[in-house]
């Protein structure tokens, strides 16, 4: 296997291009290392993008911010511009792993590995992040929510690679927030997990919502009637038990030896409106 | 065969250079290349924090970093914890607690709480313990182990 540490996008493409699919992106290498030590992938290069100015910062351009893939979660915990503008991605960022593993974990890192409980998609694909994409036909740019497609499956072409995620511009009165469920409350991996971000106007009124599911089907999913279950509404009670039920009703799970589809299905709905209620308060301070 | 990669680092401020494979472990570089066993392997594979070392700064498991991505950066490691025969405060506050057992978990718990002391000081113990997470002891039960890092805490705060 040979190792390249590429300083730019067209070095790191053209690496990936030769290697005709038998080449491995790394970036924090938490999960990859894993999957070469038990013989899962046998890649002949590795393209280690951590040098890679533009897939490695946290920018701001004119209020909105563009999240370099290759940022580890504690570098988006300690960003406080980030925190402030977008705390619901930062709490997916901090149920990852331990310290340790967050010290390398990145955001495009748990995307491409393309777990449906991946912690930290949920709260982007609610947030209406935009993956920026480069590939040997150039760049384009897809909704994080069409990225991953299956367990260890994405939508990417051979020799793409996801460079950055692109924000919207923040709204005032607008939150977001991040739950999990798990057995345990650290080192673990979410039987449900659900994002919300909603935006409300100068009344009071919810005028924009997205709500996003992990861990309860294939994919992370999105789910518009959830969020319009709060869309009209100043997020009140019956609001938050319709979205609870739309939630839940999008569900379709697996069991498996974390949680029942029951149980999954039912913890969806519970969650839903508890991170609602989180994001309305942020949005209430925001 | 392959060519091994020449890598360039400092380990615990000396400049050190080594040849490894490409898909060799940072953890497997420190214990079988440059001799330095005090980085113990548990899990191998992130879960348990026996392997505990920082990377510019940054607390990782080594054996979840390629040792030719080390090259250019700054590792510390347990061996760079002591002052010669002068015990860190940790490594003090853990004999005096009797924050460990068998010792397999302690290189990992020690480099993991300096860590933490170095970015917040004065740590509450639900702070220690989230910060712990990722270390894993089968023996002590923590309770010592967060007494210790607490009590180190508190006389590094007086010096």
């Amino acid at each position: 296997m040979r190792y390249e540490a590429p300083a730019s996008l067209d070095a790191a493409t053209r690496l990936l291009a030769d290697a005709g699919g038998a080449a491995r992106v790394l970036a924090g290498g938490t999960d990859l290392l894993i999957q070469m030590r038990a013989d899962l992938v046998e890649p002949t290069v590795l393209v280690d993008v951590k040098n890679i100015a533009e897939m490695r910062e946290i920018a701001e351009e004119g209020g909105r911010f563009r999240l370099g893939a290759a940022v580890t979660g504690m570098e988006i915990m300690e960003h406080e511009g980030f925190n402030a503008a977008w705390p619901g991605i930062v709490d997916g960022a901090k149920l990852i792993g331990s310290i340790q593993i967050r010290g390398g974990a990145t955001r495009g890192g748990n995307l491409c590995n393309a777990s449906p409980a991946a912690d930290s998609v949920p709260a982007l694909i609610a947030a209406d992040a935009i993956a920026r994409i480069i590939g040997p036909d150039g760049r384009r740019a897809a909704p994080v929510e069409d990225i991953a497609t299956a367990p260890g499956r994405t939508s990417l072409a051979a020799g793409e690679i996801v460079v950055s995620f692109d924000l919207p511009e923040r709204e005032p009165r607008s939150g977001d927030a991040y739950l999990r469920f798990t057995p345990r409350t650290e080192m673990d991996i979410a039987v449900v997990g659900v994002g919300v971000n909603l935006a409300l106007d100068e009344a009071g009124m919810c005028v924009a919502a997205r709500v996003a599911l992990g861990a309860v089907a294939e994919r992370a999913l999105l789910v518009d009637e959830a969020a319009a279950a709060l869309i009209g509404t100043r997020v009140d009670d019956a609001a938050l038990a319709a979205l609870s039920a739309a939630a839940s009703a999008a569900c379709r799970p697996i069991d498996d030896k974390r949680g029942t589809k029951e149980f999954r299905i039912e913890v969806a709905g519970v969650l839903a409106e508890r991170a609602a209620r989180i994001a309305l308060e942020r949005a209430e301070q925001g | 065969m392959m060519a091994r990669y020449h890598v360039t680092t400092t380990v615990n401020g000396d400049e050190v250079d080594f040849l490894c494979e490409s898909d060799q472990t940072l953890l497997s570089v420190l214990r079988d290349e440059l001799v330095m066993t005090g980085t113990k392997e548990g899990c191998g594979t992130g879960d348990c924090g026996a392997c505990s070392v920082t990377v510019d700064g940054r607390l990782m498991c080594s054996c979840l970093v390629l040792g030719v991505e080390v090259d250019g950066k700054e590792v510390e490691t347990i061996e760079g914890m002591a002052d010669g025969e002068a015990l860190h405060p940790l490594q003090q506050k853990f004999l005096e607690h009797a924050a460990l057992q068998c010792g397999i978990c302690t290189p990992g718990l020690l480099v993991a709480s300096r860590a933490l002391l170095e970015r917040n000081p004065d740590p509450t113990e639900t702070e220690i313990r989230y910060w712990l997470a990722g270390n894993l002891c089968r023996c002590t039960g923590y309770h010592k182990i967060v007494e210790a890092v607490a009590d180190a805490a508190r006389e590094m705060r007086e010096v």
